[in-house]
């Protein structure tokens, strides 16, 4: 679950990260009032949506004035941005946050993350901040700095020492980043982070050091015991379908396909989509309906894949392991005569009940495409394709 | 033999008296799995499935000489169990749970650090050697005793691709399923060695998914150890790049983190590779025999 940043700021602000003072604004007055009562002749208004490369995309505006600070949020408001890590269709933004603006001596990258390699958190850390860390690490890897966290005895400070040191600061720098760094795991660790990342962590003219920009994601499967932050989500900036699969406890990603997956188990549900795009189709979606999916679990299934008008067809691939297949032929009935559903369907059914669920299907007389194995599945799939296009 | 779990393993089930536990443990027992016993806190001194509950797990090995556990607690509870597992010398761990917070886990690998454990899981569907143990949900009938061994990240492909080697007369050794979170308690390369090791096994297929390094870390063990035939699939090359946060995550796990880019590598390290998850069973039959 991501967060924006300047809900990330509030949070590390009580955990004494050092962060721009600034506030949040949802229209032009508001972003006026706010910069007021800031004061000072220079401001920063930056975009709220959940994906980075924003300044890249334009949505961080630099104001020397008021009016420029109204202009902007205007600007920014309601405008679709696209960065590179928003995909084309960008973000649509519906807040600000402004800020006091600071001078800049130098600027360095900062992120925690949970690294799969070494299963562990692990500290990134780089002097070359600011927005082209990624191309950094591929160029020049030896100036990201890596350090991995033991979890019996958390973030050392002799290890925020190395990496405040290797990364040029000095002096009362380094006390101050041990600080900053052991304050940002204390919060990556008590709130179940999966991604914390400073970039850049600023170095302003004064030598003091100060979170410009922040981001962090959290463990979905740790909210139960994370309501703060469980309250931080914003479901404007997920996809409605998604958001309604969820609740009923599917798992769906919209794609620009014309082929619509209903599979069970999200491994299968990729491998389904990559038979399907070995034979030169494009899937519509990714859908896993999980384990233990009952009739009224499919059914809702369909609804979501039929919400998108590009699908042409409906593939159902189904290995039933704690699923049985007589539960989901009974909801692939149900769901064939309760919506109306105008595109072929084709079902492959194995594992728990198969016979069963084969037998129910036949014997309602609808008109299921039955496919004996996933190549069938995706042979049959593309051949009705093909059917309707000539 | 087989690896990790055998006819002799004297299985007990934590979170025992709970209603998946209770059906999947019947369903092993059917299958000729020898369970034990199983540990319910607060439930000991009573009979379930014929089969004594005890409180502890530490109380569950003194009583029975068990040595694998089958967790089906759920993911709040989880990682207090594996670490109670760990504690009383259990050998084998099975944890079905799918949800286990990441946290939770990286902690859990650090207790298990020098316990010289194995860990299977979480969010995985288990692990079985057909006709002698299974630990975990999968649908027994799809196995079949044979000498190839699987291990997958994904519960449902692994019995896509054990359906697909039935249909052609190939039968498991044993199958692994190593789950699918991010930090899990099995990586490739120590099933891998394990298969290598077992007299029982004559190849391996190996099933991973787009995210993350282990697949491309064991096929470079294999490629240094390995004397057996490892046929490999990785699921999500037509996975779209997702949106994202931040670099953190690029960083960490550079440029070879999509399938494709795993595939190729895997395929110059000597892996067999399939790309069409419809044709695993067919290549395994051609590459083996």
């Amino acid at each position: 679950m991501n967060i924006h940043e300047y809900q990330t700021k509030e949070l590390l602000r009580t955990y004494g990260v050092p962060v721009p003072e600034g506030r949040v604004a949802h229209n032009v007055d508001n972003a006026a009032t706010v910069a007021e009562d800031l004061g000072g002749d220079r401001w920063v208004v930056k975009a709220q949506i959940h994906a980075g490369g924003r300044g890249k995309g334009g949505g961080v505006k630099v104001a020397s004035s008021l009016d420029e600070v109204r202009h902007f949020t205007d600007q920014l408001i309601g405008s679709h941005l696209v960065t590179p890590q928003t995909g084309p269709e960008g973000r649509m933004v519906q807040r600000v946050l402004v800020e006091q603006g600071v001078n800049i001596a130098r600027e360095f990258y900062l992120g925690f993350v949970i690294d799969r390699g070494s299963q562990r958190i692990t500290v990134i850390a780089s002097a070359s901040g600011g927005m082209d860390i990624e191309e950094v690490a591929k160029t020049t890897p030896e100036k990201v700095i890596r350090e991995t966290v033991d979890p019996a005895v958390g973030l050392m400070e002799f290890q925020c020492r190395k990496i405040a040191a290797r990364i040029g600061l000095r002096g009362k720098q380094i006390h101050d980043a041990t600080k900053l760094m052991r304050a940002l795991y204390k919060c990556f660790r008590e709130q179940d982070a999966l991604m914390a990342e400073i970039n850049p962590l600023a170095e302003l003219d004064g030598g003091q050091l100060m979170a410009l920009d922040a981001k962090m994601s959290f463990d979905g499967n740790a909210l139960y015991r994370q309501k703060a932050v469980t309250e931080l989500r914003d479901f404007d900036e997920e996809d409605p379908k998604e958001v309604e699969a969820t609740g009923h406890g599917l798992n769906y990603i919209a794609l620009d396909g014309n082929v619509g997956c209903i599979v069970n188990g999200a491994g299968l549900a990729m491998a389904t989509m990559d038979a399907i795009s070995f034979h030169n189709g494009k899937p519509a979606n990714f859908l896993d309906v999980g384990g233990g999916a009952s009739p009224e679990k499919v059914g809702n299934a369909f609804r979501i894949v039929l919400q998108d008008p590009n699908v042409k067809i409906i593939l159902v691939n189904i290995f039933a392991g704690i699923n049985r297949c007589d539960w989901i032929a009974e909801g692939l009935i149900k769901a064939m005569q309760d919506l109306k559903i105008d595109v072929p369907i084709v079902v492959r059914l194995a594992g728990t009940n198969v016979e069963k669920g084969a037998a129910m299907l036949e014997k309602s007389g609808l008109d299921f495409i039955m496919a004996d194995n996933l190549d069938d599945a995706a042979t049959k799939v593309m051949a009705t394709l093909g059917e309707q296009d000539s | 033999m087989s690896v990790f779990v055998h006819k002799e393993s004297k299985v007990i089930i934590q979170g025992f008296t709970g209603q998946h536990a209770t059906f999947h443990a019947e369903e092993s027992m059917a299958n000729g799995t020898n369970v034990v016993g199983g540990v319910t806190p607060g439930k000991g001194g009573q009979t379930h499935l014929d089969r004594p509950v005890f409180d502890t797990v530490s109380q569950a090995v003194a009583e029975t000489g068990a040595d694998v556990s089958g967790i089906f607690v759920p993911p709040p509870f989880a990682a207090d169990a594996i670490m109670e597992a760990l504690e009383a010398g259990i050998g084998v761990i099975v944890v079905i749970a799918d949800g286990i917070p990441v946290q939770d886990m990286v902690r859990v690998k650090r207790y298990a650090k020098d316990r010289n454990a194995i860990i299977i899981g979480p969010n995985t569907p288990g692990i079985i050697t057909p006709g002698g143990c299974k630990v975990g949900i999968m649908p027994s009938h799809i196995y079949t005793p044979g000498r190839i061994g699987v291990v997958s990240r994904s519960g449902t492909l692994n019995y896509e691709a054990v359906q697909q080697m039935s249909s052609l007369g190939m039968g498991q050794s044993t199958s692994v399923g190593i789950g699918g979170d991010p930090v899990n308690g099995t990586d490739f390369v120590t099933v891998l060695r394990a298969f290598e090791e077992d007299p029982a096994t004559d190849a391996v297929i190996m099933i991973g998914e787009i995210g993350g390094p282990q697949e491309v870390e064991a096929a470079r063990w294999a490629k240094e150890n390995m004397s057996k035939p490892v046929v490999g699939f990785v699921a999500g090359v037509s996975a779209p790049p997702g949106r994202r946060m931040g670099h953190a995550g690029a960083i960490i796990s550079g440029e070879s983190d999509t399938a494709n880019a795993k595939m190729d590598m895997m395929e110059e390290l000597g892996v067999h590779v399939v790309r069409n998850p419809a044709l695993i069973g067919e290549t395994a039959h051609r590459v083996f025999s």
